[in-house]
């Protein structure tokens, strides 16, 4: 919980992980994908605050304690949501698993929920684990990457046959949200790694799981944007836009925070630290202090109170059932979303 | 005698596909010689280790051909360095196999098709830049829809949406409608115009927002500037 001139956050980090990429972990024969891919994560951190960054070491390793204290003591985080990558083809143990993370949701109870993954490219076995995945750690989520590279196999969609076949395995196991990684990525060779039309299918098609479409597409913003006015069970996930643009480049984070304000709307907007990228701290502290910078962007739907509640906490609660303490959420009269009436031309975007 | 300011200025005619600026203003080159006897050798970086090698290769390509081009260069070496497909990039474009030969395997086409969606994206973000300024003066939808493009004062931000649509093959010509689809060229009329003006200004903020993250990157990255690198934006 945040408390800022008189006002409490109730805030749930929906996107997080519990990382090992220290060197020990490296698959012998790819040390230098195992490093690339540590450093190049480790290099987005420094677009975030100075006071703020990690040597390499802590980075590629950081304790179950130092995860707490940033995330729980010092963050201002009520419930934090694990979000897997496996990586195996790098890492001995994977990079962020299940396990690894529901191991220390365990020793913590109330405070995690852990999301698991599949890979459609796994057949039977596959659903299998997902069923042991599932009802080994309570998961209601899933993490999925379309884009990650696997023997011959240069990524798949949501919208293959196959990956149809896991969805609806899921949908029976009790999965209810759905964290779609679309965004920078490796191995995307010809592939348009980006593109998110194949959610825009699966969320037809499935209209009872919420798709949350991880750091908005971006660098393709605007395909998302299209996307996500037509679905109403798609979710802007915020990390990375908060954590890779409030501190570094604020001009245009405003610009994307209007612009997906407008097109998307506050109801569906979740925060994420994408923790150890960045600690939610100066997230929090800086999000609630947020406004636009200047008139320039007064075409833009305006942000309140009620907008940052919604978008740091109580969004992701209603996604995934979490008890909000009743002095914590919204007034009645308070809860209806900003966007329509304020905003020019909202109205034709929300026909696109 | 062929110098290394005219190379830069091959150079400059490069861009990033995605980013729609060149790579020496976002900082890309690393270094840039001709000696004596007319071998260019070009240095390209990226922001990080993992960038789309797709792109990478797109703008090695684009640099070898570029460079190739300037009266008295004999020979052109193009190295991208730092990158987890530097030696298949780079020796795919020496050898000049294309994108399919070089990542034989991993690649189902070539990228043409990709460099004209990212086209139509440049061409989107370049609309908004020029008519924001006119709905901000107090012109309406309606009016722009009327507009040609040489009704619009000349400016460095109409000669690029101009240049942009005639890469594409849209019409580009001073007669031509101010507004037209990035796909099939069309005039764009005036029901359309409130949602073709949004997704503009919405394509040109992801292009600005996209750019932003890279050039955070590439300063952590590297601490000097590129050769030809815009410092203001570092």
């Amino acid at each position: 919980m945040y408390e800022k001139d008189g006002e409490k956050y109730f805030v749930v980090d929906s996107h997080m992980h519990y990382w090992d990429a220290s060197p020990a972990n490296w698959v012998t024969g790819q040390e230098q994908f195992a490093k690339g891919w540590i450093e190049c994560f480790h290099a987005y951190q420094s677009l975030g605050p100075p006071e703020t960054h990690w040597t390499i070491e802590h980075f590629q390793k950081y304790s179950d304690k130092d995860l707490m204290k940033d995330v729980f003591e010092d963050g201002y985080v009520d419930v934090a949501i694990f979000q897997p990558t496996y990586l195996k083809q790098w890492y001995n143990e994977g990079f962020n698993t299940t396990e690894r993370n529901g191991a220390l949701a365990e020793e913590n109870p109330g405070r995690f929920i852990v999301n698991t993954r599949f890979d459609p490219r796994d057949g039977d076995e596959g659903i299998k684990q997902l069923e042991r995945d599932v009802k080994r750690w309570g998961a209601i989520g899933l993490k999925l990457y379309t884009a990650e590279w696997k023997g011959d196999s240069r990524g798949w969609t949501l919208k293959d046959p196959e990956a149809y076949r896991y969805l609806e395995a899921a949908q029976n196991l009790g999965i209810k949200n759905v964290h779609v990684h679309k965004g920078p990525t490796i191995w995307p060779l010809d592939k348009d790694a980006f593109d998110v039309s194949d959610v825009d299918h699966a969320a037809t098609d499935f209209p009872d799981l919420n798709f949350i479409v991880e750091h908005v597409g971006l660098p393709r913003i605007e395909d998302f944007c299209f996307m996500a006015t037509q679905e109403p069970n798609v979710y802007a996930g915020l990390s990375v836009v908060i954590g890779g643009l409030m501190f570094a480049r604020p001009k245009f984070f405003a610009k994307v925070m209007g612009e997906l304000l407008f097109w998307v709307g506050e109801d569906k907007m979740t925060f994420g630290s994408d923790y150890g990228i960045w600690e939610p701290k100066w997230q929090v502290e800086g999000f609630v202090d947020w406004d636009y910078p200047s008139d320039e962007f007064s075409d833009y739907p305006r942000v309140n109170t009620a907008t940052k509640k919604k978008i740091l906490g109580l969004n992701a609660a209603k996604l995934y059932n979490i008890d909000v303490p009743a002095e914590l959420q919204l007034p009645a009269d308070d809860g209806k979303p900003a966007a329509k009436d304020d905003a020019v031309l909202v109205e034709d975007g929300a026909k696109v | 005698m062929t110098d290394a300011a005219a190379v830069l200025a091959a150079l400059d005619t490069v861009r990033d596909p995605e980013l729609d600026e060149s790579v020496t203003a976002l900082g890309f080159v690393a270094s840039c010689t001709v000696s004596s006897d007319g071998v260019a050798d070009v240095r390209l970086r990226l922001p990080t280790y993992f960038c789309a090698p797709n792109f990478a290769y797109l703008m090695v390509a684009d640099a070898y051909d570029a460079v190739s081009g300037v009266p008295g260069v004999s020979r052109t070496d193009v190295v991208l360095e730092d990158h987890f497909a530097s030696d298949v990039i780079n020796r795919g474009v020496a050898a000049r196999s294309g994108f399919l030969q070089s990542f034989d395997g991993y690649a189902a086409g070539e990228l043409d098709e990709l460099r004209a969606d990212f086209l139509r994206k440049a061409t989107l973000a370049a609309t908004d830049r020029v008519c924001r300024p006119l709905l901000r003066a107090g012109r309406t939808p309606e009016k722009l829809a009327m507009l040609r493009l040489g009704d619009i004062p000349e400016s460095a931000d109409r000669e690029r949406l101009r240049s942009r649509r005639r890469e594409l093959g849209l019409p580009a010509g001073d007669e031509s409608p101010l507004l037209v689809d990035p796909v099939t060229g069309d005039a764009v009329d005036v029901p359309a115009m409130p949602r073709h003006l949004a997704r503009a200004r919405l394509t040109g903020v992801s292009v600005e927002a996209n750019s932003g993250v890279c050039r955070g990157m590439l300063r952590q990255r590297y601490a000097t500037a590129g050769v030809g690198e815009c410092e203001e934006d570092r």
